[in-house]
């Protein structure tokens, strides 16, 4: 029974394959289709992930292989997602330099550059693969962190790669503008598969911002790969703000590859989805990297998200920071899974991990394993997770100033998450979050 | 303004408090003394409605309604304002924030209009000068990082923004330097009036030498076992805690009340 419900599936997706394959069939770019083949090929071997895999222990993604999702391979007619909406998706800072995408395909008409400098690429990935200023790079870099052969969901959305978004910062370049790439979903059913390549070179210094939301509270399934390469000295901030509808699965894998003294600074905020898987990888394979992996996730009711990170110290003198932090609430559900290796050569690491997570009922459950593998002898590494409670003493020490008992929980569960979401230096998105917080919240309050 | 009769308290099954009787009218300023484990601090806990605390016998009449009926927070919107004696930090919320919440829900319980972020911050601004505070303090988050006395002129900031008709000062000399002791007492002195009244929990006199109270009762064993003048606080100073056991009752019974 089993084996046929999933046969029927993966069927499905084949059959969305081939015509993907047939409609993009550019003689130029017969590396990308012979990709995409290895790639569904190999989903075909691997299919979905199951709990009997230790790194899909607690995350059941049986619901998405049963679910018949299909992919839209043709952008959706212009009109059809609700401008008003959308103005309220958009980030003010970056409301010139964002691709706005409709089920993983990008909409020009929607989209906006004129703040970006000429220098700075953000485009559509395939019509970056067909210019020749461009493919090179492209295929230098994708699908090399992101390894299809040994993750089915990367296999699946390599296999569908297509549209998605190709951002190039030239060596140099400080870029004040932040870049917005704003997945939207719009339909049930839907598949889409986000992939996004990121070259930062030598040097160079932006801000990129990456969301998805939804239109209305469809059932979906959003697959994404973002895969980033830092070359020397390059800074990226990177924010990950994950909105999808109540109803949808969120599935995304973040690699980053950072070069000698690059930074790589990631904010990952979670609401949404029903079912929300998050992986972030970061290989530190070069001497004098910096990188801040952060996240905060914030559930309810029957929610359930899932985070696995995986730094890797593989050169001296790196430094990783890592605060993650957790709100859960109803009957929802969390996973943080942290891996910190300091291989053998990774002399002078410092590596801090930190897992917080604040259960505000008793239903809710966490699942929070932090782990550090230290091959090398001389480093500095810190781990811990601590899941908790409202602090009865703060409790009461905001009741006695007056403020009533559920004022005072929701004003201390927002203390809690501000310390990831103060980090973050785009006001506007800020200033969405903190609302976004208080009115999960229930609460009203203003700076 | 505050009556406690008869007042039996404790914790964990442990009584603490053995029948304590005070009353404090308006316009005055009591002192409560007492050597290490008489119950001093447990008194203030068991008025600001500390949820560890059980009360076993007797009552607290505040304006003539039941303070213990009270929940902590309607207690503090009903005028009722203590100073921890060790305040608690809390991240992420800033004081400015944190106290335009308390002021304003204050405010909507008296049936006042509640001031917008903008009003507030002058109302702030002012009254952060009776404890000479700066405007940096306001965005950090309440009280984390602050030094020993910063937390303590924080209590007093928001004592002088909530305007308590009765403020609970719970060993707010404790950990303070000289200039520190100074502008904290002197923040108290500035807010004290003829309307309201303070009780100052305290286990040293030097607090008093800053904040002169008409009434010093002192606590042993859980009851009260001298009252007086303030002049009693300076007796004491010179003669010790020991010199109660001599003075006092074995029982601690005490006699008319001071005012």
């Amino acid at each position: 029974m089993m084996a046929t419900e999933t046969a029927r599936q993966e069927n499905s997706y084949q059959e969305a394959f081939r015509a993907l394959q047939e409609t993009q069939s550019d003689p130029h770019v017969s590396w990308l289709a012979r990709l995409r083949e290895n790639a569904m090929a190999r989903f075909e071997e691997l299919g979905f992930p199951s709990v009997k895999d230790e790194e899909w222990k607690y995350t059941n993604v049986a619901p998405i292989a049963r679910a018949a999702f299909a992919p839209r391979l043709v952008a959706a007619a212009a009109g059809s997602s609700d401008a008003e909406k959308l103005a309220s998706f958009s980030v003010v800072e970056a409301e010139t330099s964002q691709l706005v995408f409709v089920n993983g395909l990008l909409r020009d008409d929607l989209s906006a550059l004129t703040a970006l400098p000429r220098e700075v690429v953000a485009l559509d990935l395939s019509q970056a693969i067909a210019d020749e200023r461009y493919s090179e790079i492209v295929r230098r870099h994708l699908a090399r962190e992101a390894d299809y052969v040994a993750h089915g969901f990367i296999a699946l959305n390599t296999a569908f790669i297509s549209g998605g978004a190709f951002v190039y910062i030239p060596q140099g370049v400080v870029l004040t503008t932040p870049i917005h790439l704003l997945f939207i979903s719009e339909g049930n059913q839907t598949a889409s598969f986000p992939r996004v390549l990121v070259v930062a070179e030598a040097n160079c210094s932006a801000t990129l911002i990456e969301s998805y939301v939804s239109t209305h509270d469809d059932t979906y399934f959003t697959n994404a790969v973002v895969e980033i390469v830092l070359e020397e000295g390059a800074r990226l901030e990177h924010y990950k703000v994950q909105r999808e509808s109540a109803e949808a699965f969120h599935v995304a894998t973040t690699v980053a590859d950072l070069g000698a003294n690059s930074s790589y600074d990631s904010t990952a905020i979670t609401f949404g989805a029903a079912l929300s898987r998050h992986d972030i990888n970061v290989t530190m394979d070069h001497e004098g990297a910096e990188c801040w992996v952060d996240g905060l996730y914030l559930v309810t009711s029957t929610q359930h998200t899932d985070t696995h990170s995986v730094i890797d110290h593989r050169k001296p003198h790196c430094t990783s920071h890592q605060l993650y932090k957790g709100i859960l609430d109803g009957k929802s559900r969390a996973v943080f899974n942290g891996k910190i290796f300091v291989r053998h050569d990774a002399q002078k690491t410092d590596a801090m991990q930190t897992n917080k997570n604040l259960l505000l009922s008793n239903e809710a459950r966490v699942d929070t394993k932090p782990q550090l593998e230290i091959l090398a002898d001389d480093v500095k590494c810190a781990h811990g997770a601590a899941v908790g409670q409202i602090d009865e003493d703060e409790l009461f020490y905001l009741e006695t100033r007056g403020l009533h008992y559920d004022l005072a929980r929701n004003l201390l569960t927002y203390g809690f998450a501000e310390e990831v979401i103060g980090k973050i230096k785009i006001e506007s998105i800020r200033a969405q979050l903190d609302e976004a917080v208080l009115n999960r919240l229930n609460a009203r309050l203003e700076a | 303004m505050l009556e406690i009769k008869n007042l039996y308290a404790g914790i964990d099954g442990n009584e603490i408090l053995k029948g304590i009787n005070l009353t404090v009218r308006k316009g005055e300023i009591h002192a409560i003394m007492g050597p290490n484990g008489s119950g001093k601090s447990t008194l203030a806990k068991v008025l600001s409605g500390h949820p560890a605390y059980q009360v076993t016998k007797g009552e607290v009449l505040y304006e003539g309604k039941s303070l213990l009926e009270m929940p902590p927070d309607e207690r503090a919107r009903e005028g009722v304002f203590m100073a921890f004696q060790y305040p608690i930090e809390v991240p992420g919320v800033s004081n400015a924030q944190f106290l335009r919440l308390a002021y304003n829900e204050k405010r909507k319980h008296l049936g006042e209009e509640e001031l917008d972020p903008l009003e507030f911050k002058d109302l702030l601004r002012e009254r952060a000068k009776v404890v000479e505070m700066d405007a940096s303090f306001m965005s950090r988050s309440v009280n984390e990082g602050f030094s020993g006395g910063e937390k303590k002129r924080n209590e007093i900031l928001q004592m002088a923004v909530l305007e308590p008709r009765l403020a609970i000062l719970d060993e707010t000399d404790s950990g303070l330097d000289i200039d520190a002791l100074r502008i904290v007492a002197g923040g108290v002195n500035q807010l004290h009036n003829s309307e309201n009244a303070v009780i100052l929990v305290t286990h040293y006199q030097r607090l008093l030498d800053y904040i002169v109270p008409q009434f010093v009762h002192v606590l042993a064993n859980g009851r009260i076992a001298k009252e007086g003048g303030k002049e009693l606080a300076l007796e004491l100073e010179q003669k010790g805690y020991d010199w109660l056991k001599t003075t006092a009752p074995e029982n601690g019974v005490v006699g008319a009340q001071t005012n």
